[in-house]
């Protein structure tokens, strides 16, 4: 694992991370849906507010999870990533506001990819019995939100002509 | 869901309803999640922050918060800062500004609030161009950047922040990138606590004007060194470097300014004489 990276040394460590990544992409799926509806663009709105629920399931399904254990407060000790950000948080620096429905979804794919290979190194590194089984349940996971996100994509045709080669509404630059 | 987190502690609760309307991509998003984040950490309640800003893009940030907030004139952060910070010393005063708003029209200011060392953290998001105007150079922008404005660019040595910074009497210095909100956290955090002014440059992407800029993540990296508190060293080290050493770079140990605790007038009559001719 990277030397940046959070470790659980017990399961409620792992909770702590687990919450942490979906609170974490819950945050940024919310503030790309925003930006999208600041910047006139509906369809992407929807996406991408479809992504915050569906993670805001997730991080609501870990808290359920670890009962009365605070898990929010344990993640904000032990659920930090020194460079960077966690696995599962979108690009926001890859934004753009003639982004299309594909685009968002190659954005979460990337994500979704990024989440299952670091739970793939968390499993690969934990010794304890109780946080390998959640590991390898949270590769799973994750796993099959990569295959969510492929078949979506496959669904979703990019428009005829991919996004417009002139922007109808370019930046006034006075480059 | 449980949570003993006190409310203000999540960084959510430092944001007002105002969504931003900064183009997708920039930078300044992530600056807005690590301010956030650093009030978080430091677990202050917002009405005990105060986030003053001049004008321009990164000058909005103060709207996207619900701390106290002064969107002020353009290039005179600081000023208003200083002062705030000098009559009510119990708020946590934190400055936002971009490298047009604070190193041009408000370079002044700048080297003033260095010398001044005002117990106080001024943040600048630098994208090397003016982005709320559409695209002119600013003073960090490089002597080659070709525009139709500036064919061939402006030819002139960029304006170097760090340096003028650490001359100047800045008491902490630090350099963070957008695109690392949480490092850029808790640079924000360290900058807060040092006493003193606390100059922290944010290298925050104008994916508008200056798409070359989304290369900057792959540009990054952690400063090799840690930090000195020798502000000669630190000042030869950032004018060695490439421009995208991260991290704290300078530790002084300046006690901040403090105003003088003279006997305050309070007798108008006496007011008056001290200003008699």
């Amino acid at each position: 694992m990277s030397a940046d990276a959070p470790r659980a040394s017990s399961l409620v460590d792992l909770y702590a991370i687990a919450y942490q990544i979906e609170a974490d992409a819950v945050e940024r799926y919310t503030m790309l849906s925003d930006q999208m509806e600041m910047h006139n663009n509906p369809a992407l709105v929807d996406v991408f507010r479809d992504l915050a629920r569906a993670e805001g399931i997730h991080r609501d399904e870990i808290c359920r999870m670890a009962g009365d254990f605070d898990v929010a407060a344990h993640a904000r000790k032990v659920a930090r990533w020194q460079i960077g950000d966690s696995p599962e948080s979108a690009d926001l620096g890859a934004a753009h506001y003639l982004m299309t429905p594909q685009d968002a979804l190659r954005m979460a794919l990337a994500a979704e990819q990024a989440a299952v290979g670091f739970f793939r190194e968390l499993l690969a590194d934990a010794r304890d019995p109780e946080v390998r089984r959640f590991a390898a349940e949270l590769v799973e996971e994750e796993v099959r939100h990569v295959t969510l996100c492929q078949r979506l994509l496959q669904r979703y045709l990019p428009p005829a002509g991919g996004r417009p080669v002139r922007d109808p509404d370019p930046p006034a630059s006075q480059a | 869901m449980s949570a003993t987190l006190a409310p203000a502690c999540r960084p959510a609760n430092y944001r007002s309803a105002v969504k931003p309307i900064w183009c997708p991509g920039c930078g300044d998003y992530h600056v807005l999640m690590a301010f956030t984040r650093a009030f978080a950490e430091l677990g202050v309640r917002p009405e005990q922050v105060a986030v003053v800003s001049g004008i321009g893009c990164s000058s909005r940030i103060p709207a996207y918060t619900n701390c106290y907030g002064f969107h002020g004139v353009h290039g005179r952060s600081l000023a208003v800062a200083a002062g705030l910070k000098i009559v009510r010393p119990d708020l946590m005063v934190v400055v936002a500004s971009g490298d047009g708003d604070g190193y041009s029209i408000g370079g002044n200011h700048f080297l003033h609030a260095c010398r001044r060392n005002v117990d106080l953290t001024y943040v600048v998001m630098d994208n090397r161009i003016y982005g709320m105007t559409k695209g002119q150079p600013s003073p960090t922008t490089e002597p080659d950047f070709d525009t139709a404005l500036v064919p061939g660019g402006t030819g002139m040595r960029p304006f170097h922040p760090l340096v003028i910074a650490l001359a100047s009497g800045a008491n902490f210095v630090a350099r963070a990138f957008s695109g690392n909100p949480a490092e850029t956290a808790g640079i924000i955090v360290e900058a807060v606590r040092h006493p003193g002014f606390s100059f922290v440059e944010v290298l925050s992407p104008c994916v508008t004007y200056r798409p070359d800029q989304r290369a900057w993540k792959d540009r990054v990296h952690r400063a090799p060194v840690d930090a000195t508190d020798d502000a000669a060293r630190a000042a030869r080290r950032v004018m060695t470097d490439d421009g995208f050493n991260l991290g704290v770079l300078y530790r002084g140990n300046r006690p901040p300014y403090a105003p003088p605790t003279g006997k305050a007038i309070t007798d108008l009559a006496e007011l008056e004489r001290e200003f008699e001719i």
